[in-house]
C-alpha cells in the first residue's frame, strides 16, 4: 500500500517531534532544515567537526533530545535533507498539500520539488529588535545572535557585553556570555518590577506544570546571581555609540508604557550590546501556502489552527513558534499532534489527549509570560528623525513618518517604494513589522495583517538555480 | 577588546580544532573547521566586513541567516549570508560594498568594480 507522504519543514522542537509522531503514525517522511544538523535555534548544535564530546552541556533536556534525533534520523521511512532551504511553495491543486520547492547548500545550490500528502510548517521565530539609535553600528547583536555563535560555534561576541530588552529569553542568553568567558555587564529588561512580578506569580499552579521550564529560568537566575550580574527592571538601552563599532551605551529608565524617564540616562561601556524585543513568527511560508493568520496589531499576527494544529489551508499543518511564542515544550506538543494528523493517524489515539494538555498547558505559560514582557506603547520615544529604521536601506525614521502622512504613500507598497524600508537584501524581515507597526500607530490605513510576511520567494534563489533543471525527490 | 573564540583547552564541550585557512580581500586568516565564515570571521577580530549604502560599516547583526547584514562573496560568489556558509579551506572571500556605483568619494567595493 501507498504510504502517506509527509514533509516536514523546520528540524526544531516542533519539527522534530512533528517527523517522530508521523513515522509512529506509519507515514513516510522527509524533514528539511536549512541547518547541518537537526535541533533549531533552540538546540542549536555545535558543527561536526568540531567532534565536541560534551555538547550536553550547552543544553537543556539533551537526552531526549538525542533519543529523538536517533530516532528520527535513523527511521528507513525517513529522508533527512539537512542544508536544505524551502524557497516556495506552489498550490497546483486547491484541495491537495502545496508542492515544496527546495535548495540544497552549496555553489550552485541543487534546487529540487517535493510532493506531498501533508505538509507540517514549523519554521520557528527569529529575535524581533526594535530600533533605537546607533543599533545598525557593528557590535550590536540580537540576543539569538550572541546565544547562536555561543551555542553553535563557541565564539563570545564581545569581552564586556550587555544583554538588553525584554522577556525571559534574555536570561540564557546572558548564561551562554557568562559560559563562553564574556563579562556581563548588566542585563537590563524593560519591563518594571511589578509587572513581571504580578506576571509570573499569578496562578501559581501554571507555574507547577510548567516544572521543567520554570526549573530552567530559576537556574539561569541563579547563575546571573552567582556571577552577580546586575539584572535591572524598567531599564532599556536607548542608543549605542561608537566610532564604527559599539563602544559605549546609553541606557534609561523607562515607565510601563516605555517612555523616557527624563535625566535617567546612564552611559555603560561595553564592546557589544545583544538586544531581543520578543520574537517574531517566520510566517513567509504559512502566508505563501494561503493560511489565515490572527491577530489584530502587526507584532502579533500568528498563523491560525484548529484543535489538530491544521491550518486553513488544504494540507497544511503548523507547529511551534509561528502558531504563537510559547516556547519549547508547547513546540513539541504542538509538533506531535500535527505530524500524528497529517499522517493519518487515528484522531483517537491515546496520546493525544495528553499531548493536547500539555500545548494548552506549554500556551498558558506562554501568554502570562507575554503578559509580563508587551512591548511598550511609547518606545519610538527612542528615535530620532535620523534613526535607521530599516537596516538594508537605511530608511530614517523621518522618512517613513513622512510617508505615513502623505496621501500620496498612504497605501503601503507605494510608501515602500518612496521609502526604501523592506526593499534591500533582508526583504523586511527586520523592519516589515516595525515599520508596518509604526505606520498604523501614525494613522496610515493597511489593512492586511499578514503583508509584513508576504514574500513568494521565501529564501533568495540564484537565476542559475532556477535555470537548472529541478530534481525530483520523491517521484 | 573584541569577540573571540572560547580556548578549546578550557571548553567544557571538549571540542576538537582542526586548522581552517581563507583569504579574505587576499590576507590570510586561519580559523577553524566547521566554522561558519561570519564565526571565523569574527573569532580572528573583525567586527565589520560591509558597508551599507552610505558606506557606514557593517558587520554581524542576527547571525542565523534572517538579516543579511553579514553578506560576503565567497570564491566569486556574491551575496553569500557569512553566517550560513562554513568556511573551507582555500576559500577566497572578499568584502561587499553596497554604495552604489555612482556615489563619488568614496572607494568603489568588489560589487561595483567587477
Amino acid at each position: 500500500m501507498s504510504r502517506r507522504h509527509v514533509v516536514v519543514v523546520g528540524a526544531g522542537p516542533a519539527g522534530l517531534a512533528a517527523a517522530d509522531a508521523a513515522l509512529a503514525a506509519g507515514a513516510r517522511v522527509t524533514l528539511v532544515d536549512s541547518a547541518e544538523r537537526p535541533g533549531g535555534q533552540y538546540h542549536r548544535m555545535l558543527p561536526d567537526a568540531y567532534e565536541a564530546a560534551n555538547p550536553e552541556v550547552l543544553h537543556h533536556g539533551w537526552a531526549a533530545f538525542d533519543r529523538r534525533v536517533r530516532r528520527v534520523l535513523a527511521h528507513d521511512r525517513c529522508t533527512w535533507l539537512a542544508g536544505t532551504s524551502v524557497w516556495a511553495l506552489e498550490r497546483e491543486d486547491p484541495a491537495r498539500a502545496p508542492l515544496v520547492h527546495v535548495l540544497g547548500e552549496g555553489s550552485p545550490g541543487r534546487r529540487g520539488v517535493l510532493t506531498p500528502d501533508a505538509l507540517v510548517l514549523a519554521p520557528g521565530a527569529h529575535d524581533r529588535v526594535l530600533p533605537f539609535p546607533g543599533w545598525e553600528l557593528p557590535g550590536v547583536f540580537t540576543a539569538g545572535a550572541a546565544q547562536a555563535l555561543a551555542k553553535g560555534e563557541r565564539v563570545a561576541v564581545g569581552e564586556r557585553v550587555a544583554v538588553a530588552g525584554t522577556g525571559p529569553f534574555l536570561l540564557p542568553v546572558a548564561v551562554s556570555l557568562l559560559e563562553a568567558g564574556s563579562q556581563v555587564a548588566e542585563v537590563l529588561e524593560a519591563a518594571g518590577g511589578a509587572r513581571v512580578t504580578r506576571g509570573w506569580l499569578r496562578r501559581p499552579w501554571e507555574l507547577a506544570a510548567q516544572a521543567g521550564k520554570t526549573g530552567e529560568l530559576v537556574s539561569y537566575t541563579a547563575a546571573l546571581a552567582r556571577a552577580r550580574v546586575p539584572y535591572l527592571l524598567g531599564r532599556a538601552v536607548v542608543e549605542a555609540r561608537g566610532d564604527g563599532r559599539v563602544e559605549e551605551i546609553v541606557s534609561a529608565r523607562v515607565r510601563a508604557d516605555w517612555s523616557v524617564v527624563p535625566g535617567s540616562e546612564r552611559v555603560t561601556a561595553v564592546d557589544a550590546v545583544c538586544v531581543g524585543h520578543g520574537f517574531t513568527p517566520r510566517l513567509e511560508l504559512l502566508v505563501a501556502a494561503g493560511c489565515a493568520v490572527r491577530g489584530g496589531t502587526p507584532d502579533a499576527v500568528f498563523v491560525q489552527v484548529d484543535d489538530d494544529q491544521l491550518t486553513s489551508s488544504p494540507g497544511v499543518y503548523a507547529a511551534g513558534e509561528v502558531t504563537g511564542i510559547a516556547g519549547a515544550p508547547a513546540s513539541r506538543a504542538e509538533g506531535a499532534v500535527a505530524g500524528w494528523h497529517a499522517a493519518g493517524g487515528a484522531p483517537s489515539a491515546r496520546p493525544l489527549t495528553a499531548l493536547r494538555r500539555g500545548r494548552d498547558q506549554g500556551r498558558a505559560f506562554a501568554g502570562r509570560l507575554a503578559a509580563a514582557h508587551p512591548i511598550g506603547r511609547e518606545w519610538p520615544g527612542w528615535l530620532r528623525d535620523d534613526t535607521v529604521v530599516c537596516r538594508c536601506e537605511e530608511s530614517d525614521y523621518a522618512s517613513v513618518r513622512a510617508a505615513a502622512g502623505d496621501p500620496a504613500t498612504t497605501e503601503a507598497r507605494v510608501a515602500k517604494l518612496g521609502t526604501r524600508a523592506g526593499l534591500g537584501p533582508c526583504q523586511g524581515r527586520m523592519c516589515a513589522v516595525t515599520v508596518a507597526e509604526l505606520r498604523a500607530r501614525l494613522g496610515a490605513p493597511d489593512a492586511d495583517a499578514a503583508a509584513p510576511h508576504r514574500r513568494p520567494l521565501a529564501e533568495p534563489v540564484r537565476l542559475g538555480e532556477l535555470a537548472a533543471p529541478a530534481r525530483e525527490y520523491d517521484g | 577588546m573584541s569577540p573571540r573564540l572560547v580556548p578549546a583547552g578550557s571548553d567544557p564541550v571538549r571540542r576538537t580544532e582542526r586548522p581552517v585557512a581563507v583569504t579574505v580581500d587576499g590576507e590570510a586568516v586561519t580559523g577553524i573547521a566547521g566554522q561558519t565564515i561570519a564565526g571565523l570571521l569574527l573569532a580572528s577580530g573583525r567586527r565589520a566586513w560591509r558597508t551599507g549604502p552610505s558606506g557606514a560599516r557593517r558587520g554581524v547583526f542576527c547571525g542565523i541567516g534572517v538579516c543579511f547584514d553579514c553578506l560576503v562573496s565567497v570564491n566569486g560568489e556574491q551575496d553569500v549570508r557569512a553566517c550560513r556558509r562554513r568556511a573551507a579551506d582555500g576559500d577566497a572571500v572578499s568584502t561587499q560594498n553596497r554604495r552604489p556605483p555612482e556615489a563619488d568619494g568614496i572607494r568603489q567595493g568588489p560589487e561595483e568594480a567587477s
